[in-house]
C-alpha cells in the first residue's frame, strides 16, 4: 500500500461545478509530486481535500495506511504553504511558527529548541522576533516554509507559493525547496500552473486539466511522450507544434510534403507534434518558410514562421545568422515526431 | 509665495475653527475658578481665579438631590459603571455576533444580519415603554444591570466587526485548521487581537454613548442613589461656580477613556500593518 492513495476522489460543488473527477493517485513515501495545470483544472481542490479543507463528495483518501476521509484537518498531520503565506499577522516569527507546536501540548523547552534549529535552516535565525509586516516577500515566503517544516508532519502540501516572488527569489526559492525536500524526505506535494515549476522540483508530475489527471509521470516521461494532445501542448516552452494532417499507410502530409513514420496507421484526422528544438534548419531542407518575427534569448531565439496555413515556431541556437523577414529550409525528423489522434486527443 | 499665502490662509481657518471649539470651554473652566460672588458681579472671566480646589472639592462632596442622597462623587462612579458596563458588553456581544454571523456559516446569515441591523431604525425612545416594562418586571429597576443591559447590544458595532472579519482572508482560518486550532481558539487567539484598534474605537464609541444616556437613567432609576452625571447636570442647583466646576468635572471621564485609548488605537494601526 502506497504512503498516500486516492482512490476515486470527486468533488462536485454545491452549485453543480466538477472540480475534480473521479481522481486515483499513488504517492510513495518521500516522493515530490507536483500537480500541474492551467488555473481551474481542479489541482488546488485535490491539494485541499488532501489538506481536509475541502469536502470530498465521494471516494476515499488514506495517508500511511489510515482512511482520512472524515479526519479533522489538525489530526491528518499534514502542513501546508499557502499562496498568500497566511502568517498570522499579529504574531512574531517565532510565535508564528511556535504556534501549532503549542496547541498539540510541546514543551516550551522543546519549542524553542525546534524553533531555533528550523530557523537556522531557512536562515531566519535573525528575524525571529519580528512581526510580517515587517519581512520581505522572500522572507515571508521562509517563515511559512518554517511553519510548516517545524511540525515535522507526514506530508508537506504547497499550494503554488511562489507565484507571489518576482522571477529571480522564485528561481532561488525553487531550489531551495528541492534541496530541502531531498534533505528531509518529508513526501511533498506542490501545486503550480507553472510547467518551468513542475519539470525542475518533482519526481513525478501528474498534469491536470478539468478535473481529470492527463498524464502521471516523472518529468522526463512527460516531456518526452506526452500521452494526450493537452499534454503535449502545456508542457514544454515553446509549446509543441501541432499539425493538423492526414496520415495514410503511415505517411502523414503536411503542406503537400511527407513524411515517413515508422508506423503503418491510417488517420484521417490526425495531428503531428514536433517540439520547437527538434525541428532542424538544413541549406537543403524539405520545407522553406519564411521567418515571421524572431524572438533573440541570448544563448537561442525562437522562429516564428507558417507552413502552409498553420503557425510553428522552432528553436535555434543563436549562432544560427537569421533575421526577420528572411527565408530558412528545415526538416522535421520522423524520430522525433509525436503523432496523436484529434478525434480521442490520445497519442497513438 | 502663492503656496506660502494658501497654506497661511488654511492655518487660519484651522485655528479659527480651533479657537470656536475651545474658547467656551476655556471660560467655563476659568469661571469656575472665581467665586460666585465675582462671577455674579463681574461676569464670565477669560482669566484664571484662585479658587479651584476650593470650588472643585466643595462640588465633589456636597449632598444635592431633592433628598440630598447623593454627591457629585457618587454621580461620577454611576456613570462610570453604566458608561463602562455599555461599552464592555456591546464590545463582547458585537464581536461574538459578527463572529458567528460570518464564521459559522449559518442558514439566512445575511437575513439575522439585517435583522439585527434593523434595530438600527429602532432608537431606545421608541422602545422605551417595553423596554421598562420587561426591566421592571424582572425586578431590576434601581439597579446597575438596569441601566446596562438593554443599550448593550449594538447593531453599529456588530455591523463594524463583520465588516472587519469578512475582510480577514480564508487562509488565515486554514492555516489555523491545520495548526489544531479550533473554533474558540481561533476567536481568541486570531480574532481579538487582530481586532484590537476596533475594539478600542467601539469601546470608546459606545463608552461616550452610554455616558451620554439621559432619558433611561432617568426612568430606570427612582432613588437618587442611582443618579448619574447627565442627571445631575440637568437637576443642578447651587451657585453658579459649582455648576461650572460640574460641567467641567463631567467631561474628564470621556476625555480620559479617549486620551488612554487613543494610544491603544494607534500603536495598534502601527503594528497591524
Amino acid at each position: 500500500m502506497s504512503f498516500l492513495e486516492l482512490q476515486n476522489v470527486t468533488k462536485i460543488y454545491p452549485n453543480g461545478t466538477k472540480a475534480v473527477n473521479e481522481t486515483s493517485l499513488n504517492i510513495e513515501n518521500g516522493e515530490f509530486v507536483v500537480f500541474v495545470g492551467p488555473s481551474g483544472c481542479g489541482k488546488s481542490t485535490l491539494l485541499r481535500m488532501i489538506a481536509g479543507l475541502e469536502d470530498i463528495t465521494s471516494g476515499d483518501i488514506s495517508l500511511d495506511g489510515n482512511l482520512i476521509n472524515n479526519i479533522d484537518p489538525s489530526e491528518r498531520d499534514v502542513a501546508m504553504v499557502f499562496q498568500n503565506y497566511a502568517l498570522y499577522p499579529h504574531m512574531t516569527v517565532f510565535n508564528n511558527m511556535a504556534y501549532g507546536l503549542k496547541n498539540r501540548g510541546i514543551s516550551k523547552e522543546e519549542i524553542n529548541n525546534k524553533v531555533n534549529d528550523v530557523a537556522k535552516l531557512l536562515e531566519i535565525d535573525q528575524l525571529l522576533s519580528r512581526k510580517p509586516s515587517m519581512l520581505s516577500g522572500g522572507q515571508r515566503q521562509r517563515v511559512a516554509m518554517g511553519r510548516a517544516i517545524v511540525r515535522n508532519p507526514k506530508i508537506f502540501l504547497f499550494d503554488e507559493p511562489l507565484s507571489n516572488l518576482d522571477a529571480k527569489l522564485r528561481n532561488q526559492m525553487r531550489l531551495e525547496i528541492k534541496k530541502l525536500q531531498r534533505q528531509m524526505g518529508v513526501t511533498s506535494i506542490f501545486v503550480t500552473h507553472d510547467q518551468t515549476e513542475a519539470m525542475t522540483l518533482g519526481d513525478r508530475i501528474v498534469v491536470i486539466n478539468n478535473g481529470v489527471v492527463e498524464q502521471l509521470g516523472t518529468p522526463k516521461d512527460i516531456y518526452s511522450k506526452p500521452n494526450t494532445k493537452f499534454v503535449a501542448e502545456f508542457i514544454g516552452s515553446p509549446q509543441m507544434n501541432l499539425f493538423n494532417c492526414k496520415i495514410e499507410n503511415g505517411v502523414a502530409t503536411i503542406d503537400n510534403k511527407k513524411i515517413n513514420l515508422d508506423k503503418s496507421i491510417n488517420i484521417e484526422d490526425a495531428c503531428i507534434g514536433v517540439r520547437p528544438d527538434d525541428i532542424q534548419i538544413s541549406e537543403n531542407g524539405q520545407y522553406s518558410s519564411v521567418a515571421n518575427l524572431v524572438e533573440y534569448l541570448g544563448s537561442e531565439m525562437i522562429i516564428y514562421s507558417t507552413i502552409g496555413n498553420q503557425q510553428f515556431s522552432c528553436k535555434l541556437s543563436s549562432k544560427i545568422e537569421l533575421k526577420a523577414e528572411e527565408n530558412f529550409n528545415f526538416d522535421i525528423i520522423p524520430s522525433t515526431v509525436h503523432v496523436f489522434d484529434n478525434n480521442t486527443g490520445l497519442r497513438v | 509665495m502663492i503656496r506660502n499665502f494658501s497654506t497661511a490662509i488654511n492655518h487660519l481657518i484651522l485655528a479659527i475653527g480651533l479657537l470656536v471649539m475651545i474658547i467656551p470651554v476655556w471660560i467655563i473652566f476659568a469661571s469656575s475658578t472665581h467665586t460666585s460672588l465675582f462671577i455674579n458681579t463681574n461676569g464670565l472671566q477669560f482669566f484664571l481665579g484662585d479658587n479651584f480646589l476650593e470650588n472643585y472639592s466643595r462640588v465633589l462632596y456636597k449632598k444635592a438631590g431633592f433628598f440630598n442622597e447623593i454627591t457629585a462623587l457618587k454621580m461620577f462612579l454611576n456613570s462610570f459603571i453604566m458608561a463602562t458596563g455599555i461599552a464592555t458588553l456591546s464590545v463582547v456581544t458585537s464581536l461574538m455576533a459578527a463572529y458567528a454571523l460570518v464564521y459559522f456559516q449559518i442558514k439566512y446569515a445575511s437575513f439575522f444580519f439585517w435583522l439585527i441591523f434593523i434595530t438600527l431604525l429602532v432608537p431606545l425612545e421608541l422602545r422605551i415603554m417595553p423596554s421598562y416594562l420587561v426591566m421592571s418586571k424582572l425586578g431590576l429597576v434601581n439597579s446597575y444591570i438596569g441601566l446596562i443591559l438593554p443599550i448593550s447590544a449594538s447593531a453599529i458595532a456588530t455591523f463594524f466587526f463583520r465588516q472587519f472579519y469578512k475582510s480577514i482572508p480564508e487562509e488565515l482560518l486554514e492555516a489555523a485548521k491545520l495548526d489544531g486550532t479550533g473554533s474558540w481558539k481561533f476567536f481568541i487567539d486570531f480574532l481579538i487581537p487582530l481586532s484590537k484598534t476596533m475594539i478600542a474605537a467601539v469601546f470608546i464609541f459606545m463608552f461616550v454613548f452610554g455616558y451620554n444616556q439621559y432619558l433611561w437613567p432617568l426612568i430606570m432609576t427612582t432613588t437618587e442613589q442611582y443618579w448619574t452625571v447627565v442627571m445631575g447636570l440637568k437637576t443642578m442647583y447651587g451657585s453658579i461656580s459649582d455648576r461650572f466646576a460640574f460641567v467641567i468635572m463631567s467631561m474628564v471621564p470621556p476625555i480620559i477613556i479617549i486620551v488612554f485609548l487613543q494610544r491603544w488605537f494607534i500603536q495598534g494601526i502601527f503594528q497591524n500593518k
